[in-house]
């Protein structure tokens, strides 16, 4: 992805130069193979740093909660739905921003591309296609369709949804046939069965809490699970509280979710945290036809009420 | 999530329809009982 790094630099460059926004938020080398770390650059110096690649896995949008300045960031499709989301929640006004928009092509999994290998993984290059992973005793090269991160797979936005300029041409948009098999599995389950899948889900969970600070959605002053007075969740690692932190944050993302999976790249214990945001996200689609973030014109499902909203649920 | 879908129940009753209410209680709790108790997402507190 050179040529999106080169084109990131040079509007970035162009941007602070003009002082047209105080700083722009993109990402830069990570200090291990395989990682972008997110980078904010205040000078054009600065902007040199900026890079593109099959890594930018995290949401930048997370960085704009309640920020004052004027703001260049650097977005690929589900950055911009995270942006809107923020925009339409009054966290950020639209003014404020300038979008770099980043067509994406998806970005790969590392926890897939690990488990190929034996050893620890001591270099990374990419091409168009192909990435290529060096360990101390091997070179692979890998498709890189063979090793897409789970939500890139079944993504249909890939494109930003706004922006101000754009680093590439419009990519094509995938067609899913079916975006919810995942969500269908666990649906089909009895309750035990579901009961024992979420309880092996969390086995590992250890209450780090990297999942909601990553995610663009958590930004309340104080999180439920960090009050004390009254205190909602047990501190513990009681399997009992494990879940009702789950769960609750997974309610607070309901039809505010955009999928982008920063929950789960966050996570160093490889738990799948979208296996609860994703249900959510199926019933809004399924429900109020509604996806998250992709519009500023209409208000969310869940903050507006109409007569005809579905209560068959309700006796 | 794993909890039977028999434990939920969502109903409108003002506080007029006092009639409705002790229907719904009824049937709500027969429908409980079908599943017996709950011991999932229970806290276990060792006195
Ligand atoms: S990041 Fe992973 S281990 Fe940490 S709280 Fe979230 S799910 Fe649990
Ligand atoms: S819950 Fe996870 S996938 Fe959904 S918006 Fe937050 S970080 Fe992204």
């Amino acid at each position: 992805m050179d040529s999106y790094t080169t084109k990131i630099r040079e509007l970035s460059a162009n941007l602070l130069k003009d002082e047209k926004v105080d700083f722009i938020i993109g990402f830069k080398q990570g200090t291990i193979p395989m990682a972008a770390s997110p980078h904010i650059a205040k000078t054009s110096e600065q902007a040199e740093q900026f890079i593109w690649d099959n890594n930018c896995r995290i949401n930048l949008a997370n960085y704009l909660t309640s920020r004052k300045e004027k703001i260049g960031i650097i977005a690929k499709g589900c950055d911009c739905r995270n942006i809107v989301t923020h925009i339409i929640e009054n966290k950020i006004k639209r003014e404020q921003l300038h979008i770099i928009g980043v067509p994406c092509n998806g970005m790969i999994d590392k926890i897939k591309v690990s488990s190929l290998f034996d050893e620890e993984i001591t270099g990374y290059s990419e091409t168009d296609e192909v990435i290529t992973i060096k360990t101390l005793s091997d070179e692979k090269n890998i498709n890189k369709t063979e090793v897409l991160k789970s939500n890139c797979m079944t993504c249909t936005h890939r494109n930003p949804v706004i922006y101000d300029e754009l680093v590439a041409d419009l990519v094509e948009e995938q067609q899913i046939e079916d975006q919810f098999s995942d969500v269908r599995l666990i649906e089909e389950m009895t309750a035990d069965e579901k009961w024992n899948h979420f309880d092996n889900l969390l086995k590992n969970c250890i209450r780090c809490y990297a999942c909601r600070n990553a995610c663009p959605l958590c930004y309340c002053p104080t999180c439920f699970v960090d009050e004390s007075g009254p205190q909602w969740v047990g501190k513990g690692q009681d399997p009992t509280d494990i879940r009702t932190f789950h769960y609750l944050r997974a309610y607070h993302c309901a039809g505010r979710c955009t999928d982008c999976g920063a929950c789960v790249e966050a996570c160093p214990m490889d738990i799948n945290v979208r296996d609860f945001t994703r249900k959510l996200n199926k019933d809004s689609l399924e429900i109020y036809g509604w996806e998250a973030g992709l519009t500023l014109e209409q208000r969310p499902p869940l903050d507006t009420f109409t007569p005809d909203d579905p209560n068959d649920f309700i006796k | 999530m794993g909890i039977e879908k028999e434990r939920l129940h969502f109903s409108w009753i003002s506080s007029a329809e006092a009639t409705k209410f002790v229907d719904v209680v009824k049937e709500v709790t027969q429908i409980v009982e079908t599943v017996g108790p709950n011991n999932k997402l229970v806290k276990k507190i060792s006195a």
